[in-house]
């Protein structure tokens, strides 16, 4: 077990399996396909992401460095969390970009029944030792604990 | 930290524009303070830009939220363009591809389009990713303030036209010019603007400008480039040439990485105005030969069912082609042809520009030599009309490293997509 500090974009208590992109998520790419064609589980159609391509995203604690590509980004974060689609969480290891910060932004203000907690510069540490599956618990007060 | 708003500022947050003008407020005030903006700065040109074009049955929650802000009456005092449409009957399709466009996918593009026009659409023909191009109109100046969203339009206006804005979202783009302020960080400081890397360009011949861009959106990520040796190649003025080049550069560098600003060591208005004084203290280096540029292309996965399938289309213009280039590739393909000996294109080829464009091309004499080659000119956005699932299986090729990042377009540089559609590949 191992414990990081971020910093709160937006806040929440939530318990999710990790799943780790060690490059940039590039949303468009990554959420598209999910949100034109029904798919309730969000299944990742970026194929220049081999660590996410065809996995599956809602419900899951997203660690990331950032995102990255279109900025219609921030726009299809809040459409997932509008659309229920979103991840449970998304922990970012390095300073949030201004595309996601736009999506937790907007979802916070503008959709009323939705919690995705957002943390932020958990650090590059945090990225190394968090492997898909393990569990990952986040505190209101941004500490993210990673167990096996 | 908490922003300081200035009093109309902060009235607006408190209410005094009623409720949905205080939450737009608050939007871009959260905004700012996740990056330690200390205030709220204008939106100084004369437009806006906006990045959704499309009437997605899937994006209802922005549809809604649109209506939302038009129902209080808190529409943009900006007019604005868009990026393009999402269908044209004039791009090739088949029955099972325009049910899904018409039944399945765009069926709000009307609906949405009329809430466009309703928040300040600048004109029926507005729609397109090059709103920056004369013919558009939509150009800011040097050191103006912008609200924009499209990664591409953004890293061109900040770079090519001196313009200050940060890679903002879609829908905040809106409402940074609904409100009039945007929050100052980043891309809209001096010291946002100074550059994290020095690339050296050490080619042996003029880069590709896609997949230069490409080389180092994925080296960079987010941070401000600053590209020494470019100028070798393009020359030292800002000409049609050069900023058709930057254009694809710029795309290239936004989508494969996040780049929202470069600086072109004796081309770019900044890096002629301040030099190697934008380079940061303890800047990292990337060194861009030949070489590297090959790793880079080859490093493109190919994800077509079969992968040696005859390409079915090829699309040029993401971001929308330019007069000049219209013109040059309509030579290219020209001689092209006379080479191979085929007096049309043999894959069926679609050339991409904003309406605009599309209209001044039509009143050169290129016009009816590049319709003579078979070639079809459209006002589309390829990657909208790429985003369904038939197109997975569908053999598509393109010039843009935009396109191909999201979506199954293969990537093929300009030389290789001329053989291809003149001459059908390399035999």
């Amino acid at each position: 077990m191992k414990q990081f500090k971020g910093r709160v974009i937006a806040e929440g208590e939530v318990k999710a399996p990790a799943l780790v992109s060690h490059g940039g998520l590039n949303t468009l790419a990554s959420f598209q396909k999910a949100l034109q064609f029904g798919d309730k589980k969000a299944t990742c159609g970026d194929q220049n992401n081999p660590d996410l391509y065809g996995k599956q995203m809602v419900g899951t604690a997203l660690c990331l460095p950032q995102t990255i590509g279109s900025t219609t980004g921030g726009l299809v974060l809040y459409c997932a969390c509008a659309m229920k689609r979103q991840p449970a969480c998304m922990l970012f290891s390095k300073p949030i970009d201004s595309l996601a910060a736009a999506g937790a932004v907007l979802a916070d203000v503008w959709v009323d029944d939705v919690t995705m907690p957002v943390i932020d510069s958990l650090g590059d540490e945090f990225l190394e030792y968090v492997k898909d599956g393990m569990t990952i618990t986040v505190d209101i007060d941004g500490t993210v604990t990673v167990e096996d | 930290m908490a922003m300081l708003l200035n009093e109309e500022q902060q009235a607006i947050l408190n209410g005094s524009k009623g409720e949905t003008m205080a939450k737009v407020m608050k939007t871009m005030v959260k905004y700012g303070e996740i990056f330690g903006a200390e205030r709220m700065v204008p939106v100084t040109s004369k437009y806006n830009h906006l990045v959704t074009s499309f009437g997605l049955k899937a994006m209802t929650a922005v549809y809604e939220l649109m209506d939302q802000l038009l129902e209080a009456g808190v529409a943009s005092g900006q007019k604005f363009t868009v990026d393009p449409r999402p269908i044209d009957k004039n791009v090739p399709a088949n029955l099972l591809q325009k049910a899904i466009f018409n039944l399945a996918m765009y069926t709000k593009q009307e609906e949405y389009e009329e809430q466009l026009k309703k928040l300040g659409l600048l004109s029926d023909s507005s729609f397109t990713c090059t709103c920056y191009m004369d013919e558009v109109g939509n150009k800011p100046q040097y050191g103006e303030v912008l609200s924009w969203a499209e990664s591409s339009a953004v890293v061109y206006a900040n770079s090519v036209l001196g313009a200050r804005c940060n890679r903002n979202s879609g829908i905040i783009d809106l409402m940074g010019s609904i409100v009039g302020y945007v929050p100052e960080f980043g891309l809209l400081t001096d010291e946002g603007r100074r550059a994290k890397w020095v690339v050296r360009i050490n080619t042996e011949k003029k880069p590709e400008a896609q997949l230069l861009g490409s080389a180092i959106g994925m080296k960079v990520m987010e941070d401000v480039p600053y590209v020494i040796g470019l100028d070798k190649w393009l020359g030292n003025e800002l000409d049609d040439a050069a900023c058709t080049y930057l254009k694809d550069f710029g795309a290239a560098t936004a989508s494969n990485g996040a780049v929202g600003l470069y600086h072109i060591d004796g081309l770019t208005p900044e890096a002629k105005n301040f030099g190697h004084d934008l380079i940061l203290e303890g800047a990292e280096e990337y060194v861009i030969d030949d070489a590297e540029l090959e790793r880079v292309k080859a490093s493109y996965p190919v994800i077509w069912k079969n992968k040696n399938a005859k390409p079915k289309l090829c699309f040029m213009g993401c971001p929308h082609m330019s007069l000049e280039q219209l013109k040059t590739w309509t030579v290219r393909v020209e001689e092209g042809l006379k080479a191979s000996g085929n007096k049309k294109v043999v894959i069926p080829t679609v050339f991409t520009a904003s309406p605009a464009v599309l209209e001044a091309f039509s009143k050169t004499e290129f016009a009816d030599r590049l319709k003579a080659t078979g070639v079809i000119t459209s006002y589309i956005c390829p990657l909208m009309y790429m985003n369904n699932p038939l197109c997975k299986s569908m053999p598509v090729i393109t010039s843009s490293n935009k396109l191909r990042t999201y979506t199954s377009a293969r990537y093929y540089t300009d030389d290789e997509i001329l053989s291809e559609i003149t001459k059908g590949g390399n035999n």
